[in-house]
């Protein structure tokens, strides 16, 4: 009946896993028991869950994201912690199997269920208003691709509690993940939940990749598209392209595990290698795919808050061009030391160090992009400065890696580790933080809290330089990545160095909170009636904030890059439309959570070897697609008066912020048109 | 928020329902590439692994070619008749179109069962896909071409159903277009397969 599923799977001899499950399972009855106490089942189950709307779908992708950023965190807290501790006699407070799964989890995680959500959920939010469209092509798949996020993410979550997790690193790398070496559910949670996530992408980059090209204002042809829009079409197509690939890799490896066969076995023929060269034939495209959304945020959040156009626009596009087509020709830098050839290593050496020539044109723009600009320094601007010094630095530890001289030498130490977390905290997180803060009012109407948004800022940069500056040391000295024990009592004032740091990125993250509690708690005083609060340049900030569900109630016509600012100086940008018309919107369905609850059950089951709890599942699944494609009734009309009378208030809101009547507006720098023009 | 010369202009934005059609076979083009993708990966791995018999059998004695041939000509064929069900569904012809999508599920569906039945034989001669790596990576690129013909006859019977219940309305048509889109696709992959892993696997 439970397949596999026993009692035993629940580790209740350990106080730490059992704490962790036992504060996850009481805060989900906490939000249970919140939502029931005010009555809000069927505003959550009609307005969100079952919404349609790309900018309601976006922020539930932000809601996984910072809930995964938190248990990602605490994995960390738990490594650094364990390192700290236990050196020589000590055997710090973790078991090893139990450190391994830790790092594999924190991998994964922050990747797979904190990165990319956090990215989709931005993409979602901003695409569709910054080329001027009411939604994405298919709103649909938008809303499954969310559900199948979640239910990916969820199968991490429930790892914690009901078996147990990999502990073999976040890229699982066989022979290792065979069942011979890993017969427990461990490898089984992580290629499930991987395999999900990595499906859910792959929807969503096929969405975003036809949004763009085919939705765009009229007028805004491919050279005057806003830079974020540019980047994440540039990321749509390296995941068009990679994800398949990850498809395979894992497919591949659950068929070595659940039919016997012999891919990746050290037997029968099988070549482990493949899948180290599979897996990073897709794992490399995606450091470009978690970190060029980010250079299109600081490229936008750089030239608003320095009041002029970005310099370079054309080079910028160029640039991320190349680095699309490079990103495919650099996997073997990943393991150089694996037994390839001189001369392929110096061949992806080459590319490597290539690579890093469009990367740097980059921040040549952003500097350009400030020099002489009259730079406002928001929060926003914070974290884009941190990222550019932070950055540049992470890259020429990157670019000596990226020799195989080098490489055999410092290869899986810690150096590599700082060298990572550098890219991807200053570059992909930095950058994620910075359009969150950016677009908080767009989403809500409210601008975030800037002090609390500034300490949070020097906590982390500081607690960054604190924990990872060390490991660039400890790494130079030799110490190996994933060590759960050591004995060398050199390497344990760095170690406690880079806990403390870590210690200042937690208190950070929980700033971020109070920012969030604060800004929400006073709200009133930072209100954004118009929908501009930043002097604004692209079209995004042509909307009210929150939008209405159809974004634009009539379509912009764009002449220029930076569309809204053009609109602005030609004192357009405000005025009503002679004749308002229906707007047909896609109607709410449930079903896309359907088919993410069934998918979580489909991967429980397998993991489980549940198999008729799969099969029905499965069966399930394949019914509501089928009976989805029999409902072509999937519009409904907002009709020219309701429209009318929408806009109507956003006016009015309008016209009173620009007599400055409402409490909060002196803070906003862009009302209405330019009054120069 | 723009004067009213520009209405013009983005007429197509008026007409979300025909924006949505076009972009449906768009989007359908992408998912194929991916797909194609998909295959490349299976394929270079089946390249890298297809020597590695690890003392089993070899291809030159598990393939029998006019078989293989059989198959092929099933699903070439089948593909003929999709193209015929597209062109009764130009003309307007819902009985002709429900005919030409029948005849290319029977053949579709002959052309799988021959596969399944090839997989039993040699199942059953010892030469299973956990026999060496050349099995499974054998088994898993010809079983990925037959499970998407599997999910191509399934989308095929519900598309004859709803050409019988909806007649061919705008969404049914483009549903269709995608549906005879997918089925070219899984030949071409197909002449791939034949190609790579039984023409080179015997010769």
């Amino acid at each position: 009946m439970f397949g596999n599923l026993t009692l035993s799977a629940i580790p209740c001899d350990d106080p730490i896993i059992m704490g962790a499950v036992a504060g996850s399972i009481l805060l989900a009855l906490a939000i249970v028991a919140l939502i029931t106490w005010l009555g809000k089942w069927s505003y959550l189950w009609n307005e969100w869950l079952t919404s349609l709307d790309h900018k309601r779908i976006g922020v539930m992708y932000l809601i996984l994201a910072l809930v995964m950023l938190l248990r990602g965190l605490s994995d960390a807290v738990m490594m650094r912690a364990q390192q700290a501790l236990a050196v020589g006699s000590s055997q710090g407070f973790l078991p090893p199997w139990h450190f391994d799964q830790v790092f594999s989890a924190h991998g994964t995680i922050m990747i797979v269920f904190m990165a990319m959500p956090f990215i989709a959920g931005l993409m979602n939010i901003v695409i569709p208003q910054q080329i001027g469209a009411r939604d994405v092509a298919f709103p649909f798949l938008n809303s499954l691709s969310l559900w199948l996020t979640v239910a990916g993410a969820l199968l991490v979550m429930v790892s914690l509690g009901i078996g147990e997790f990999s502990q073999a690193g976040w890229s699982g790398y066989s022979p290792l993940t065979e069942k011979l070496y890993s017969p427990g559910t461990g490898v089984d949670y992580w290629a499930w939940a991987f395999q999900i996530a990595g499906i859910a992408s792959l929807l969503s980059a096929i969405n975003f990749f036809v949004t763009i090209l085919r939705m765009r204002a009229p007028g805004m042809n491919l050279m005057r598209m806003p830079l974020f829009t540019w980047a994440v079409l540039f990321t749509t197509v390296l995941m068009i392209c990679s994800f398949p690939v990850l498809t395979v890799a894992l497919a591949l490896l659950s068929l070595d595990r659940y039919l016997g066969m012999h891919f990746f076995s050290n037997t029968a023929g099988g070549n482990m290698m493949a899948y180290v060269n599979l897996f990073w034939m897709w794992g490399h495209p995606e450091v470009y795919i978690v970190v060029l959304p980010s250079f299109g945020i600081f490229s936008e959040v750089v030239a608003t808050f320095s009041g002029k156009r970005l310099f370079g626009y054309k080079s910028l596009v160029y640039a991320t061009g190349a680095i699309t087509i490079l990103s495919f020709g650099v996997w073997l830098h990943h393991f150089f030391t694996m037994g390839a050839s001189p001369d392929v290593n110096a061949f992806f050496g080459l590319t490597t160090m290539v690579i890093a020539v469009p990367t740097g044109v980059k921040i040549f723009n952003w500097l350009f992009t400030m020099y002489r600009g009259r730079v406002r320094l928001t929060v926003p601007m914070y974290w884009t400065l941190g990222f550019i010094s932070s950055f540049t630095a992470g890259g020429a530890a990157g670019v000596l890696m990226g020799e195989p001289p080098a490489d055999y030498v410092i290869h899986n130490s810690l150096f590599l580790v700082a060298h990572f977390h550098t890219m991807l905290i200053t570059g992909t997180l930095f950058g994620l933080i910075a359009g969150y803060s950016y677009w908080f009012p767009k989403m809500t109407g409210f601008r975030l809290n800037e002090l609390w948004g500034k300490r949070a800022f020097f906590f982390w940069l500081i607690g960054f330089y604190l924990a990872f500056g060390p490991l660039y040391l400890l790494g130079l000295m030799g110490m190996p990545r994933r060590m759960w024990h050591y004995s060398n009592p050199a390497w344990h004032p760095w170690l406690l160095v880079a806990a403390g740091g870590t210690a200042l990125i937690v208190i950070g993250t929980f700033l971020l909170l109070v920012q969030l509690f604060v800004s929400i708690r006073e709200r009133e005083t930072a209100l954004d009636p118009t929908g501009d609060p930043y002097d604004g340049r692209t079209l995004e900030w042509a909307t009210s904030s929150p939008p209405p569900i159809y974004n634009f109630a009539e379509i912009p016509v764009v002449s220029d890059i930076d569309a809204f600012m053009d609109l602005k100086e030609k004192g357009v940008a405000y005025s009503r439309p002679a004749q308002y018309h229906d707007i047909e919107i896609p109607k709410n369905s449930g079903a896309g959570f359907l088919i993410g609850v069934l998918t979580f059950l489909l991967g429980f089951a397998l993991i489980w070897y549940i198999w008729w709890l799969a099969a029905s599942s499965a069966l399930a699944i394949l019914l509501l697609v089928i009976g989805r494609s029999f409902n072509d009734d999937i519009h409904r009309i907002i009709t020219a008066p309701e429209v009318e009378r929408i806009e109507n208030e956003r006016f009015e809101k309008l016209e009173a912020a620009r007599c400055g009547r409402l409490a909060g507006t002196n803070l906003s720098f862009g009302l209405g048109e330019r009054s120069k023009t | 928020m723009t004067n009213s010369a520009s209405t013009l202009d983005h007429a197509s934005a008026e007409k979300p329902g025909e924006q949505m059609l076009t972009n449906q076979m768009f989007g359908f083009w992408i998912y194929l590439m991916s797909d194609l993708v998909l295959f490349s990966a299976i394929f270079g791995t089946f390249a890298v692994l297809c020597h590695n018999y690890a003392g089993g059998p070899t291809g030159r004695e598990l393939f029998h070619l006019p078989y293989v041939l059989l198959e092929t000509m099933l699903l070439l064929s089948s593909s003929a008749t999709c193209g015929l069900a597209m062109t009764a569904m130009r003309d307007g012809k819902k009985t002709l179109v429900i005919v030409g999508l029948a005849l290319t599920f029977a053949l579709g569906l002959g052309f799988l069962s021959l596969e399944l039945s090839e997989f039993h034989r040699m199942v059953l001669e010892g030469a299973g896909p956990g026999r060496s790596a050349f099995l499974s990576a054998f088994f898993t690129l010809v079983g990925t071409h037959g499970l998407h013909v599997g999910f191509g006859l399934l989308w095929m019977a519900v598309a004859i159903v709803q050409v019988g219940s909806k007649g061919l309305s705008a969404p049914v048509q483009s549903r269709l277009m995608r549906l005879s889109m997918f089925w070219h696709f899984l030949d071409i992959v197909w002449i791939g397969v034949f190609t790579t892993v039984y023409l080179l696997g015997v010769l």
